[in-house]
């Protein structure tokens, strides 16, 4: 329309001048995302000195001195060896729980199925995190007060419907045809489930497990509320924010970042089949 | 046995789900509205009565009027961005979806890095000498900055969620729709408002969503960034649970976040309704 009556040449400027626009637009996205990450990791390894100091370089001097200061603070380790396990557990609750759901919504007709699938989604209606304030009375009373189980009890219902609906789409990519082939060839129900579906599912569970394990590891208001003794990595730092130094915050939150960058790498292939249908 | 399977896959995540999710939301509810095991509104009463809930209240609503508009247009383009590309694709999505594992904690300290004193907006306007000594951001003299700053740091780690859920559902408008509208004539800009936007109502509706409850939530970006000087509502509740002891004022809070996140779920679910009919 508007493009017939512009010239060849200047058209072609025009369209130079777009895909440059464009390239540029993806750059600045690129470093609106990866800059901020950057400047934590610079802070991370530069000496506590190089962290208070200023003005601030920017690129790393490569001195661990932050992150040995991080390592050997009172409680430090416990933190971490707290998350990991809260994380774990969190990881085997949700899974263990949310995939059969998953299987039975994908492979069964019966009354209820809607209302449980509903049920599922509602619960994300609601802000979690505050089931935290309840539990603490129900926990002291049960004495999963200030405990690991507690805590992961608390993240696997954060996790928990995530899992229902990624295992219920997984499931429902995977052909009945496989599973009924199995059957008529002498397979009982159990069988095909172990030797045809599990083994074709299974990356998209470990996957949805490795989401499991990240939303219970970067939690912060449950576990801040939950726990005094038996602190994780993110209830700690937030308890000591105001009277922990700038490095300890920096190492503490460059620790926090690492194994999500990881393990987001890890699942990328699988992140948006989980949220697309995660959507309906 | 054939009829009762189903119900048993899903019987351990329905227990979990009544024990650790309608339970303890029924006891926040008696616990806001008791106090020393009578029936009141004190609780309602003492919260409201505080200086510091009106401005909880509206810092959190304006912190989600402002990054939640910002996200959405921001996660629009950069899911536009991505379609059109065809080479790297994969590995821009991935770096676009890096802030998606990072808890709101460590972004909370990432965006310390930046905004402390000895920080390094700091150091680049020292670099490019527009400043000769380090100023203070995040006092309680300059709230307006600190707000900023949780701002920034609410759409650099949110905006990625919103942005995978919003591509998923791109990849589910089936190309003919954008073709067809092109061979009519409709420019790039009309189809994306005529033809995606429309279709991609379902995946907005939970983008949405999820994005709105999170804004309601804020908590560790705030402590992080500016302590208590910046009261939010989850912050007011954390602080009443925890420093001031008083479950029940605690509670009336949650109930505060819970109305606010079920009223906007319930307001984006009818803005963005699709009739039966016209689903993909």
């Amino acid at each position: 329309m508007s493009d017939v009556t512009i010239p060849g040449p200047r058209r072609e400027e025009v369209n130079r001048a777009g895909r440059f626009l464009f390239g540029a637009g993806i750059a600045l996205l690129v470093l609106w995302v990866l800059v901020p990450i950057w400047f934590l990791f610079v802070n991370a390894l530069s000496a506590p000195s190089e962290v208070t100091g200023f003005p601030k370089r920017f690129w790393p001097s490569f001195d661990l001195a932050s992150v040995r200061f991080f390592w050997n603070f009172q409680g430090v380790t416990n933190a971490l060896w707290n998350s990991i396990k809260v994380a774990v557990l969190t990881m085997i609750l949700s899974i263990g729980m949310g995939a059969p759901a998953g299987y039975a919504l994908s492979r069964f007709d019966f009354p209820g199925k809607e209302f449980f699938r509903v049920l599922v989604i509602m619960t994300r209606a609601f802000p979690l995190p505050l089931l935290a304030l309840p539990l603490a009375v129900m926990f002291i009373r049960t004495g999963l007060d200030d405990t690991v189980l507690g805590l992961a009890l608390v993240h696997a219902m954060l996790a928990l419907p995530f899992a229902v609906l990624i295992t219920f789409s997984l499931f429902s990519g995977i052909p009945v045809e496989l599973e009924e082939a199995a059957w008529t060839l002498g397979c009982t129900r159990l069988q095909a489930f172990v030797k045809v579906v599990l083994p074709l599912a299974l990356p998209g569970i470990a996957a949805s497990a490795v989401f499991a394990f990240v939303i219970s590891w970067n939690e912060v208001f449950a576990a801040a509320v939950l726990t005094i003794e038996n602190r994780t990595l993110t209830a700690f730092l937030l308890q000591s924010l105001n009277v922990s130094p700038l490095p300890l915050k920096f190492a503490g939150g460059a620790a926090l970042v690492l194994p999500a960058l990881i393990f987001i790498f890890a699942v990328r292939k699988y992140l948006f089949a989980m949220w697309g249908i995660a959507n309906r | 046995m054939n009829r009762a399977l189903p119900y048993l896959l899903l019987l351990p995540a329905s227990l979990f789900l009544l024990v650790f999710f309608f339970y303890p939301f029924g006891l926040v509810v008696v616990e806001s509205l008791t106090r020393g095991g009578e029936w009141t509104t004190e609780n309602f009463t003492r919260m409201t009565g505080h200086w510091k809930f009106s401005t909880a209240f509206w810092n959190t609503i304006w912190l989600t009027a402002i990054v939640v508009p910002v996200q959405l247009i921001m996660a629009l383009a950069m899911a536009s961005v991505v379609q059109k590309l065809k080479t790297g694709r994969a590995g821009l999505l991935y770096i676009f979806a890096i802030p998606l594992g990072i808890s709101d904690l460590a972004a909370g300290l990432v965006w310390l890095a930046i905004f402390e004193q000895s920080g390094f907006l700091n150091s680049i306007l020292h670099a490019f000498g527009v400043i000769d000594r380090p100023q203070l951001y995040l006092g309680y003299q300059s709230l307006w900055v600190i707000f900023l700053a949780v701002c920034l740091a609410e759409i650099w780690r949110a905006t990625a969620i919103m942005m995978v859920i919003i591509v998923a559902g791109m990849g589910l408008i089936p190309k003919e729709y954008n073709e067809a509208a092109e061979v009519f004539g409709a420019s790039a800009w009309q189809r994306f408002t005529r033809v995606t936007l429309p279709l991609l109502r379902p995946s907005l509706q939970t983008a949405l969503i999820l994005r709105i409850l999170m804004a309601f939530e804020v908590f560790a970006v705030v402590m992080a960034l500016g302590g208590t000087t910046l009261p939010v509502l989850m912050g007011e509740t954390f602080q009443w649970q925890f420093q001031l002891q008083d479950r029940g004022v605690a509670a009336a809070y949650a109930m505060v976040i819970l109305g606010l996140s079920v009223a906007f779920s319930l307001v984006v679910l009818r803005l963005l309704h699709v009739p039966k009919g016209a689903r993909i």
